[in-house]
């Protein structure tokens, strides 16, 4: 078991500790429904530091990147930041990442827990031919996600950057609660706004105690990763390992928006093949008609007992009250309104097809 | 934690609290903690006849689901129709307002079988 800096505080906080990616870590503090609301309404800190980073420097560094990931990481510039995923060789998934520029010959790539050492490994193998310089950072950084629409408001006082003023999917390296050097990123798995923050595992802790001194007067607390979980299927983004696997392809997974045949990567020319001739199974966002919560897992069926696919992601959502998921199905039933019925203990229960995301601020 | 001394209880973490010839069921404290916020408390097996330890229902809460076992055999009068809209008194008040069915029950020797409040706090550790 691995764990993050921050693993006594978060237990004498009262968080229920489990076991994830092989770290162990705050499942929820006070009770999942609060901390998702918090988020919705007002702010709230997760500790992410399990995540993984990689730092790509030099000459090679871009070529690498292009080579391995999906999206065009040519179209960044400095300070911006990028959705994408790593594709293998087989049709389907590495993992999912955020990559960050930071000059024309240093980027930081940000990847599952999970799937620290098989990135690792994955990248390196193509970089045998390429030579960029490779760093994994994962073990000596920490990562705090501070989420919600006062997030800006409540960290202002903490940085001299201006914090409301960075754009989505953009970044300042600045001077953040006493810390001289520390990334503040717009980036979020919530979709209600707010920023990460990265720096080092010596610096977490004063970042941590300055957070919550600064956010008391908002109401700001810690939120654990099943909050973390409702909050980011209520937008419908992808998790790994649940909704996008080694098996499943980013246009079957509704990500074709970060798989860009401009230029060549890993199985391109099979996925483009695959974009010409259509995908036969989709990933679709579907809520219950009747009552009950979808699990990841479930069977998806046509309402006569016939099984058309699986539930990779479910719950109730706490902001709608309402049974969500997300789950492959045969394309001919992946567009809007389309009825599937998701078998819950030998019952076929009715839903819809619907628009991603579940939660409209 | 709260484990009132006047109600019995399962190894399954169901509590019973015997009036007259009914038994008013629910889940203990210590469960719906572990649990966490309940969302669904479904039951839909009203006016059916069970025997002891038989699933009943499930209460679901965000991250699990958890069947229900009937702590004594004996016909399901009621349902606590309070859960439809109002999951969370699960949480927030147990072994109040958070009960879950009434059993008519067939065998009351079933009940001696049960765990009083000392027995339970063993299991729960």
């Amino acid at each position: 078991m691995k764990y993050v800096t921050l693993n006594d505080k978060h237990i004498a906080l009262g968080a229920k500790m489990v076991s994830f990616a092989g770290f162990n870590m705050p499942v929820q503090y006070e009770g999942v429904n609060s901390e998702h609301e918090t988020v919705r309404n007002g702010v709230g800190v997760f500790d992410v530091s399990h995540m993984g980073e990689f730092l790509i420097t030099g000459d090679k560094a871009l070529e690498l990147i292009q080579k391995v990931v999906s999206n065009d990481a040519s179209k960044l510039t400095d300070g911006k930041a990028q959705y994408a995923c790593m594709p293998n060789e087989t049709g389907g998934i590495v993992d999912d990442l955020i990559i960050y520029r930071f000059s024309a010959e240093k980027y930081l790539l940000v990847v599952n827990a999970s799937n620290i050492e098989k990135d690792w490994n994955w990248i390196s193998k193509y970089n045998e031919a390429i030579g960029a310089e490779m760093r994994n950072l994962s073990d000596d950084y920490s990562l705090l996600a501070i989420q919600g629409p006062k997030a800006a408001e409540a960290m202002q006082s903490l940085t001299s950057v201006k914090l409301d003023e960075i754009p989505y999917y953009s970044f300042e390296v600045g001077p953040f609660a006493g810390v001289d050097y520390v990334i503040i990123s717009a980036t979020g798995y919530t979709g209600s706004g707010g920023f990460e923050v990265y720096c080092k595992n010596s610096e977490v802790e004063q970042i941590w105690n300055k957070v919550f001194e600064a956010g008391a007067p908002f109401g700001i607390k810690p939120i654990g990763l099943a909050a973390r979980d409702t909050l980011r299927l209520e937008m419908g983004f992808c998790l790994y390992g649940n909704d996008i696997d080694d098996t499943t392809s980013p246009l079957e997974a509704g990500l074709g928006w970060v798989t860009k045949f401009t230029k060549d990567f890993v199985n391109s020319d099979q996925l483009q093949k695959q974009k010409e001739e259509g995908v036969s199974r989709k990933l679709v966002a579907f809520e219950l008609v009747d009552r009950g919560i979808p699990r990841h897992d479930y069977e998806i069926t046509d309402g006569n007992g016939k099984v058309i696919g699986k539930v990779t992601s479910g719950t109730m959502s706490p902001s709608l009250k309402l049974g969500i998921g997300l789950g492959y199905v045969p394309t001919e039933l992946a567009a809007l309104d389309s009825e599937i019925f998701i078998k819950i203990r030998d019952k076929e229960l009715k839903a819809k097809v619907v628009k991603a995301p579940f939660y409209k601020k | 934690m709260s484990i009132p001394a006047n109600l019995k209880y399962t190894k399954d973490h169901e509590w019973v609290r015997v009036e007259g010839d009914t038994a008013v069921v629910g889940i203990t404290d210590f469960a719906q903690g572990e649990l966490g916020d309940i969302v669904y408390v479904e039951v839909e097996t009203e006016g059916e006849t069970l025997d002891q330890h038989e699933v009943f229902g499930t209460v679901e809460a965000v991250k699990t689901v958890s069947d229900l076992f009937l702590p004594v055999s004996g016909e399901i009068v009621e349902f606590n129709t309070n859960l439809e809209g109002n999951p969370e008194l699960v949480n927030s008040d147990p072994y109040g307002e958070g009960w879950i069915i009434k059993i008519k029950f067939s065998d009351a020797s079933e009940l001696d079988g049960l765990l009083d409040a000392d027995g339970y706090k063993a299991v729960i550790g």
